[in-house]
């Protein structure tokens, strides 16, 4: 067990009782991911990649096995200490962005900090710094039906950092965006990560994965295979190849 | 407490985003409230009118009246044949201890004339004592005295009612007016009684000794001059008002030499208790009228659960994501329960609101009586808040158990 690790599982498992039948979505992975790194998750569909973010977000309990965030066992945690995990250490960035409708970006930003009990003048100074460093201030009071797919992904971004977490997890956050957009997402997140922020993402494009720093693949609940990239692709760099947009940088 | 505050912030965002459907649950406690507050009012009016009745005909009062009735229970020519007389009525003073006074009336209609004035109005001739047995106070000037009524005295008291269409805003103590054509001094005004059961306004109303009228207003019965209309019997506080009934009964029969067989010639009333019967039912009534409206509440709180549910269906992917992003099961449980509880609260408030103008429409066009108590307010208040608690309840805790994965992929 690396003791430094941010993320630590051994043997975790996931089984779905439906009916008569057992679905093994998770089948024992083990896996460490340390502070600052920029993980990519991979598999064909239906392989457990989901399933596995699920746990490692708190949102879910394994069948078997741990599950360690930031040194703390959560494996056995009720409801309530897992929505206070989640609230405290985790980002989610998800496919389908799960704003709030009819709710402006800065408090779409400001909703986690909700729970967290801070004083309301504190929450909205955070949530308008995070829209800044998304590059949305000027959209502070759009609502979510007001800004471009690619604009509101990058306040669910804002919203997922406005806590501190310590994990990012991004569940396809592309898979509803075109290439072009695509990259500018990737070139967010990795400017976050070599801020120091941890980032695990699930893709099922090896041109997005090509840009982590380590890429874990799935298969049928099993962890396939371990890769360090040495040189992963700037995200940046490749935005500037592409072919410009009006657009883009909205 | 800002936590609190946060919740009811979030509660009223997402109401202002559905506002006709907001307004249209609200629109069931609204009705729900109001109709409460006006069927409690309209209840409370006549019971303090009956209050107000007992209060102003005296209390301990037995009333007996000439006339007769039959084994049936009618009663038969009131006042045609006057069968009562003053020697009746001191004869119940005198032999029935439980009696404290005892006081005949004779009771007329005729026009008073003041000045250049004319007024229809009632007029009594009574005895010193009828005062006491009505409990009716002289507050300005003085009563009949005992000489007033020994030597037929030409003075008069006037009620609250003729004193103002006769004199105005002017004193009316020591004006003369005139009674069939007889000058009449006033020398003492009347308290004011108000209404009786039948809606007569008591306060038309001129007193003269019982002597000046017989001989000098309404005049004399032929068959016996000392016939009266009806005696005013006050029993002391604490004596059995049913057992002074019987024995004033007994004494009259036997005076009146009354045979077994014959019915009574006389008719002897405890109006007091009339009206506490009275009161009874009015007070069955305010319940009554309470629990009827409550059942429009109830279905107000009904329309309340149906939203909140359709709502908490609605924003399944609303529940996951602030599930997510930190939220407890109890801060989507209270999100919700205080969204509920918004909608019942404003819908009291508007109800409480529509419940005023109803009872005061209700007097005003209606002219019935209507009595707003505070408490029945706050209750009705009270319950529109519990109302939406109680239905609220349900769906809130079906959104709070919500389980975050699958609410966040609910389509
Ligand atoms: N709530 C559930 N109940 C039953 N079975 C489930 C449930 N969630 C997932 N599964 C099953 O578990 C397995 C893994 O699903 P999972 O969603 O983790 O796959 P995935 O790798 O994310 O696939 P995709 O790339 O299509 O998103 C699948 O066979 C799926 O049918
Ligand atoms: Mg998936």
């Amino acid at each position: 067990m690396d003791s430094h690790a941010i993320i630590a599982t051994e043997g975790l498992t996931k089984d779905y009782v439906l009916g008569p039948h057992v679905v093994h979505a998770l089948r024992g992975v083990s896996v460490a991911i340390d502070p600052g790194e920029f993980v990519a998750v991979m598999g064909p569909s239906g392989s457990g990649k989901s399933t596995f973010m699920n746990l490692l977000g708190c949102l879910d309990t394994p069948t078997a096995g741990r599950y360690w965030l930031d040194g703390r066992d959560v494996a056995g945690f009720g409801r309530d200490e897992l929505a206070r995990m989640r609230n405290a250490k985790i980002g989610f960035v998800f496919q389908m962005f799960n704003l709030l409708p009819r709710t402006s970006a800065l408090e779409n930003v400001e909703l986690p900090l909700l729970y967290s009990g801070l004083p309301a003048r504190e929450r909205r100074g955070r949530a308008r710094e995070r829209l800044a460093a998304v590059g949305l201030a000027d959209r502070g009071h759009h609502h979510p039906s007001q800004l471009s797919g690619g604009q509101q992904q990058r306040v669910a971004i804002a919203r997922s950092l406005v806590n501190e977490p310590s994990v990012i997890l991004a569940d396809e956050p592309t898979g509803n965006l075109d290439t072009r957009t695509s990259v500018e997402i990737l070139a967010l997140l990795q400017r976050l990560n070599r801020a120091g922020l941890t980032i695990v993402l699930v893709t099922h494009e090896p041109d997005i994965a090509a840009y982590a720093g380590r890429v874990l693949a799935f298969r049928d609940g099993r962890l396939l295979s371990d890769e360090q990239r040495g040189a992963p692709l700037d995200a940046a760099t490749a935005l500037a190849a592409l072919p410009a947009d009006e657009e883009a940088l909205a | 407490m800002t936590a609190a505050l946060q919740s009811i912030r979030i509660a009223l965002r997402s109401l202002r985003v559905n506002k006709l459907r907001s307004a249209l649950t609200m629109l069931g406690i609204i009705i729900g409230v109001g109709a409460v507050i006006t069927m409690v009012a309209v209840g409370a009016g006549a019971q303090a009118r009956v209050a107000e009745q007992i209060q102003s005909l005296g209390s301990n009062l037995i009333i007996v009246l000439s006339g007769s009735v039959t084994s049936s229970g009618l009663r038969m020519g009131t006042g045609s044949q006057l069968t009562i007389t003053e020697d009746d009525s001191a004869a119940i003073a005198r032999e029935i201890p439980a009696v404290q006074v005892s006081a005949p009336m004779v009771r007329g209609n005729t026009q008073v004339v003041f000045g250049n004035l004319n007024w229809s109005t009632a007029i009594q001739g009574v005895t010193p004592d009828y005062f006491e047995a009505r409990d009716w106070a002289v507050i300005d000037g003085r009563p009949i005295s005992p000489e007033d009524n020994d030597g037929a005295g030409k003075v008069a008291l006037v009620g609250q009612t003729t004193a103002f269409n006769l004199f105005g805003d002017a004193d009316p103590l020591g004006q003369i007016i005139r009674i069939k054509k007889v000058p009449f001094t006033v020398v003492g005004l009347l308290d004011r009684k108000g209404q009786n059961s039948y809606g007569q306004d008591q306060d038309d109303i001129i007193l003269i000794p019982m002597s000046s009228a017989k001989k000098k207003v309404l005049g004399k019965s032929n068959s016996n001059p000392r016939a009266v209309g009806s005696i005013s019997i006050k029993i002391r506080p604490g004596e059995d008002m049913g057992e002074a009934e019987n024995q004033i009964r007994e004494l009259l029969r036997q005076r009146h030499r009354l045979q077994p067989y014959q019915d009574d010639d006389f008719w002897v009333r405890n109006l007091s208790e009339v009206l506490q019967t009275q009161e009874e039912s009015s007070k069955v009534m305010t319940y009554l009228l309470a629990a009827i409206a409550s059942v429009s509440l109830l279905v107000g709180g009904i329309g309340i659960m149906n939203i909140m549910l359709v709502s908490v269906t609605e924003r399944t992917r609303e529940i996951g994501l602030r599930m997510a992003v930190g939220a407890r099961g109890r801060d989507i449980l209270g999100q919700f329960l205080i969204e509920a509880v918004t909608l019942s609260l404003i819908g009291g408030l508007v109800g409480i609101a529509a419940g005023l103008g109803g009872a005061e429409a209700l007097s005003y066009f209606a002219e019935w009586r209507t009595l707003v108590a505070p408490a029945a307010i706050a209750l009705a208040f009270g319950f529109a808040a519990a109302v939406g608690v109680f239905f609220g309840f349900y769906p809130a805790r079906k959104a709070a158990r919500l389980d975050p994965i699958e609410a966040l992929r609910y389509e």
